[in-house]
């Protein structure tokens, strides 16, 4: 690891190191999605990529959990490791890597189950609980930590998808909370809740920080500079420029992502 | 349109502007109006058809049919001699009773109370002797005594009583004869003609005789045959369904087997029965005209349907569902299973209730594989000989006897009435899984 590290000091990852990609690509079909993105994620920092629509950031994010295995056309090559263990490599249980590195989607989408349901349903089938007891205090405490306990508990037998669609994708949250994952990938989870959901959703990132490595995609720049502590900008399927945060909104290297940050891209 | 030159560039300032109230505006807004009125009166004018349609269908069938579920009953005073019976009334109580009582020849004692009646015809179905058996078996002690039964008359009294017969037609083209028809007016003159509820026609097979004939059995012989055509066809269709969609790779193969299953949704049954026939009877050599056999054949012709419905329903459940599903760590058949089957379940259920239903109504693949014999028993299980309700409405449709009018249209009533209810659980069922979404 801190051979990785030496290779690449422009990356100066000083917090514990969680995953490292190395020149990972993405084809869809004959189309390249990602270009030879390497890049370290902190296990105690928030990680934000940005980008314009199609810049490949997504593509990246859902290489960290396996999701693109999924998409019959998509390959991926290169090297992304979780603790040091290639997880592409035969011998990495997909179920269980997806269990260690859970994820929330653009649009929330619980299951059509109750709410207690939807966050028991994961401790349920890795077996993380023993007996009813065990089970619903893990789900309170996805719910508590998810900060949604107060607004659902009387309802926990109510449909999830009878919330709003804050609560929905807070639901959401607390649901791949209650897994215990050590890493949790937020797909633009913001996107589609109106700012009052939105800060909900950051405060309980800011929560939620040094607990899991999180790494979130977003659009809302603002919101990158408010919740992340490193950034990396993406642009046309490469990765321009990746730092603290704060260099990159107020000092970045790269003429792209500066022109990114002021508003020059559409 | 005025020569509008394609080299002419408009500015939005050489435009004229739009009159939205001019007349010409105005016209085309009534003629949108006019569009719109006709298409909805031919909308209404279709749905009306379509149900004078079903409105003439059933009143004919319940005109024809209501009848077939009632019969008519003659009185007779019938004397239980033991000595026109041949029966020992001693060993009638003895430990052999049962099989003493059965021994009695009750055609005898039917024929000789009938000729009490003083008629030159036959009034009393030639099945009727069944209810003086019955009465005895019932009852011994009736031995010796004389009692009043009420027992069925043939179909002939029974439709003059139904009024079924154009009496003021020359007997030679009114279908009855004059001393039928004077026998019938004897007994109801008499008062001993009666109409009930013909408790025989559901509780009885086929018979060659149209009074005696029921339902029973080719009702009982289509659930058995629906229920393995569903037992087989379901589960292997969901589950072929569930392979197709989610685990079977894009490639030539599941390509062809894609249109295989469409094609042989398409095939005429027909083709089905010959291949029940050559592969269940002749190959296998399971038993003729059994429901095992019968609902084999139609679970061939139900699967592709239920294949396809599953394919379309599970096709439908939202990609996010199977994302939330796989990002939490669900292993592909737990996502199946936990996920996509219980969204995908009344969207499968309702394919299965038309692929059932067509089954149930299915006649021609089941005259091959032998389901059109003439069976005068309620099925006993589903390898013993059975005719189903579609084949018995085609054999009685076919019969020569005028009883098997009513009868056929009664039979009707009774396969619309068992598709209803088939149709009304499956529906209830269905929309019960919809609710707990």
């Amino acid at each position: 690891m801190t051979e990785v590290s030496a290779n690449r000091p422009e990356m100066g990852v000083a917090a514990p190191l969680k995953i490292s990609a190395r020149n990972v690509s993405v084809f869809y079909g004959a189309k390249q999605a990602l270009k030879n993105v390497s890049l370290d994620v902190s296990s105690e920092q928030v990680t934000a990529f940005i980008g314009p629509s199609g810049c490949g950031k997504s593509t990246f994010l859902r290489c960290f959990n396996r999701m693109n295995d999924t998409i019959d056309t998509a390959r991926v090559t290169g090297e992304i490791r979780l603790d040091g263990r290639d997880i592409n490599s035969p011998d990495m249980d997909v179920v269980q890597l997806r269990a260690r590195v859970g994820m929330v989607f653009q649009k929330p989408n619980p299951f059509p189950k109750s709410i207690y349901e939807n966050i028991a349903y994961g401790p349920r089938i890795h077996g993380l609980a023993r007996g009813k007891v065990e089970l619903d205090e893990i789900v309170e405490n996805a719910l508590r930590r998810a900060g949604l306990w107060d607004e659902a508990k009387d309802r926990l037998g109510e449909s999830g998808t009878a919330l709003s669609g804050g609560q929905q994708q807070r639901l959401c949250i607390a649901r791949a909370i209650a897994v215990d994952p050590e890493v949790i990938l937020m797909d633009e989870p913001c996107s589609a809740l109106d700012p009052i959901a939105t800060a909900k959703i950051e405060e309980l990132i800011d929560d939620l920080r040094g607990r899991y490595a999180i790494v979130i995609v977003t659009h809302n720049m603002q919101q990158a500079a408010r919740v992340s502590q490193k950034t990396a900008f993406f642009h046309l399927g490469s990765m321009v420029e990746y730092g603290d945060t704060s260099m990159i909104f107020t000092n970045p290297v790269q003429r792209r992502t500066k022109d990114y940050i002021t508003g020059r891209y559409g | 349109m005025t020569g509008f030159s394609p080299n002419a560039v408009l500015s939005p300032d050489d435009r004229e502007p739009t009159n939205w109230q001019s007349a010409r505006m105005r016209r085309r807004v009534e003629a949108r109006y006019r569009a719109e009125l006709f298409f909805k009166l031919a909308g209404l004018g279709a749905l009306l058809l379509a149900g004078a349609f079903l409105a003439f269908l059933l009143f004919t069938i319940v005109r024809d049919g209501a009848s077939g579920f009632r019969h008519s009953e003659v009185r007779i005073s019938v004397q239980f001699s033991p000595q026109l019976l041949g029966i020992d009334p001693v060993a009638a109580s003895g430990p052999d009773a049962a099989a003493v009582i059965r021994r009695g020849d009750y055609v005898g004692l039917m024929q000789a109370t009938t000729a009490q009646l003083g008629l030159p015809v036959d009034v009393v179905s030639e099945g009727a002797w069944l209810a003086l058996r019955r009465a005895v078996t019932d009852d011994p002690r009736v031995l010796g005594t004389t009692r009043t039964l009420w027992v069925p008359v043939t179909s002939s009294i029974d439709l003059l009583a139904k009024g079924k017969f154009d009496l003021a037609r020359p007997a030679i083209s009114r279908g009855i004869s004059d001393r039928d028809v004077a026998a019938w007016r004897s007994l109801e003159s008499r008062g001993l003609l009666r109409m009930r509820f013909n408790s025989l026609f559901m509780t009885e097979a086929d018979s060659t005789a149209p009074e005696l004939a029921g339902i029973a059995g080719a009702a009982l012989g289509s659930l058995l045959t629906v229920l393995v055509a569903l037992g087989l066809a379901f589960p292997i269709g969901v589950m072929a369904a569930v392979y197709l969609e989610e685990f079977a790779p894009r490639n030539r193969w599941t390509d062809m087997i894609e249109v295989s299953i469409n094609n042989l949704a398409a095939v005429p049954s027909i083709i089905f029965g010959l291949l029940g026939l050559a592969v269940f009877l002749n190959f296998f050599n399971m038993p003729r005209s059994a429901p095992v056999v019968g609902g084999a054949t139609l679970a061939l012709m139900t699967m592709p349907v239920i294949v396809i419905a599953a394919r379309l329903a599970i096709k439908a459940v939202p990609p996010s569902i199977r994302d939330a599903g796989l990002g939490i760590g669900a292993s592909p058949i737990q996502l199946v299973f936990h996920h996509i089957l219980p969204i995908a379940l009344p969207g499968i259920m309702t394919g299965s209730i038309i692929g059932t239903a067509r089954a149930l109504g299915e006649t021609a693949p089941l005259l091959l594989i032998g389901m059109r014999a003439f069976v005068t028993d309620v099925p006993q299980g589903f390898a013993s000989p059975a005719t189903v309700l579609p084949v018995q409405i085609f054999l009685w449709s076919d019969d020569v006897q005028r009883g098997f009018v009513e009868k056929t249209s009664a039979a009707i009533i009774v396969l619309l009435v068992v598709l209803l209810l088939l149709n009304s659980v499956a529906i209830y069922l269905r929309n019960r899984y919809e609710r707990q979404l």
